[in-house]
């Protein structure tokens, strides 16, 4: 491709390789912004997506795995749907996440992080999201037991929690999925 | 494709059906319902053989592989029972749809015919000409005179490359449906946008902020309800609203139906008195007029 006017010359970097045997290629970004503009959780990013995908381009990997942006991303996917250079964004955030998780960065949003670690350790148990388990789960590794406290209590009542986990046959195989994740 | 066929000979149509984890506790009602309307529509829901969490955001949002790994067991079970899937989680359709993409795009993995599965949400099977056709010939109840917003949220049309929604901007399926039921739709602009699910339990407040702006979107819209068919968007919405009202006595307080128990309680002949129980916003004043 020719490179002009906005377009970058990408820094060659492990990230960059990553995203884009993804299919995420983020030097075709020429920042038209709309990503961010429709995002719904933009205003509370530290980096926009769109400086997300620049900053990629630019290997500043290390101030993106130490952003807010990634862990609050809600991957609702409404970037990836408007790019116009098709550029699965949510993907980007996506890598993005599991290099911070591999890389071992503290996350500046700890509760997003244990609640994803909660929701995992419910599926490698039981096969399944067992939420009263997964709820109980994420309130003891943040420490925080009354927020909602309420709300479980009135979905307890009507009959929108179960008590007893259901376990399928395969959870040894779903565990397996586990132990052979992506590195 | 073999659906079609078999319709011509057989009534009853038979789908694998993939419920999820939520419908099988927060979105109780929503399982129910959507069996209910099954049975309205002469189709035999026979729920995939030991299915496991398609791994929903949590999942994709931190190991790629254990996502597709996770979705693509249900698919290789479908795929087997050479079934139709049906599905009507839109977290659990997005995983799905996600895993058959990336086994379409490395072709030299082995797929198991996992790829050829129809994936169907329900929002896509209420939506075909004959479904429709055949609910309104069932509706007992017409919801006369009920205002209502059509929510879809993110997941069942988001991004069309993994969906293969041709209106990602301004889905229509379940306006269709509610009409059907005899309901106003009212016009809203905000259809799609994301109420935040994934994060409401670690991030609460920021949760209330964009279900705020959603449920005010409706209630200027004149909204006395919002539909949707999604069980994260149900449950966010009706709970943080609760919130919202504690801080706000000003603030709306509109009940969240799923689609499929709508038309359950209009197709049925008796009023079911448990039917809006699992409910956190109560909808009997919004409902009463319809004799619901």
């Amino acid at each position: 491709m020719e490179e002009q006017g906005t377009y970058v010359t990408p820094v060659w970097s492990e990230l960059l390789h990553e995203l884009s045997e993804a299919g995420a290629e983020v030097a075709t970004c020429y920042q038209c912004g709309r990503c961010s503009a429709g995002c719904p959780v933009a205003e509370f990013f530290d980096f926009k997506p769109m400086q997300v995908v620049r900053m990629c381009c630019y290997g500043m990997e290390d101030a993106l795995l130490s952003s807010r942006t990634i862990w609050l991303c809600a991957s609702c996917e409404t970037c990836t749907t408007r790019c116009p250079n098709g550029i699965d964004i949510a993907r980007v955030m996506d890598v993005l996440r599991s290099r911070a998780l591999l890389a071992g960065k503290t996350a500046p949003e700890p509760g997003v992080t244990r609640f994803h670690q909660a929701f995992l350790n419910s599926i490698r148990a039981n096969g399944r999201v067992y939420e009263l388990g997964m709820i109980a789960n994420y309130k003891l590794r943040t420490g925080d037991f009354f927020s909602d406290a309420a709300l479980g209590l009135q979905m307890l009542r009507r009959g929108k929690l179960s008590f007893l986990p259901s376990r399928i046959q395969g959870a040894r195989e779903v565990r397996g999925f586990f132990r052979r994740k992506s590195r | 494709m073999a659906n079609e066929e078999k319709k011509e000979k057989d009534p009853t149509v038979e789908v694998a059906y993939y419920p999820g984890c939520s419908l099988h506790g927060t979105a109780r009602e929503y399982d129910g319902s959507v069996r209910e309307v099954a049975r309205v529509l002469d189709v035999r829901l026979l729920e995939l053989r030991d299915w496991n969490c398609c791994g929903a955001s949590s999942a994709h949002m931190t190991d790629h592989r254990l996502a597709v790994d996770l979705a693509a067991r249900n698919l290789r079970i479908a795929a087997r029972e050479r079934k139709d899937l049906l599905v009507p989680c839109a977290a659990c359709f997005h995983r799905l749809k996600a895993a058959q993409k990336a086994f379409r795009d490395e072709p030299d993995q082995p797929g198991e015919g996992l790829a050829e599965v129809q994936v169907i949400h329900v929002s896509d099977w209420l939506r075909k000409p004959e479904t429709l056709a055949r609910i309104r010939g069932a509706v007992k109840h017409p919801l006369k005179g009920l205002r209502l917003v059509p929510y879809y949220g993110c997941l069942i049309t988001r991004p069309p490359a993994v969906t293969g929604s041709r209106e990602p901007e301004d889905p229509k399926g379940m306006d269709l449906l509610i009409r059907v039921l005899g309901a106003e739709v009212r016009r809203w602009s905000f259809k799609t946008e994301c109420c935040g699910g994934s994060l409401t339990m670690p991030r609460a407040d920021l949760t209330r902020i964009l279900v705020s702006r959603i449920v005010k979107a409706a209630a200027r819209a004149g909204a006395q309800g919002i539909v949707t068919m999604c069980p994260m968007c149900q449950a966010n919405l009706e709970s943080r609203q609760l919130d919202l009202k504690k801080q706000d006595r000003e603030h709306p307080l509109l009940p969240v139906f799923f689609a499929t128990e709508l038309v359950a309680a209009c197709t049925s002949e008796t009023r079911q008195v448990n039917r809006w129980k699992p409910h956190l916003i109560d909808p009997a004043e919004v409902l009463s007029p319809a004799g619901l």
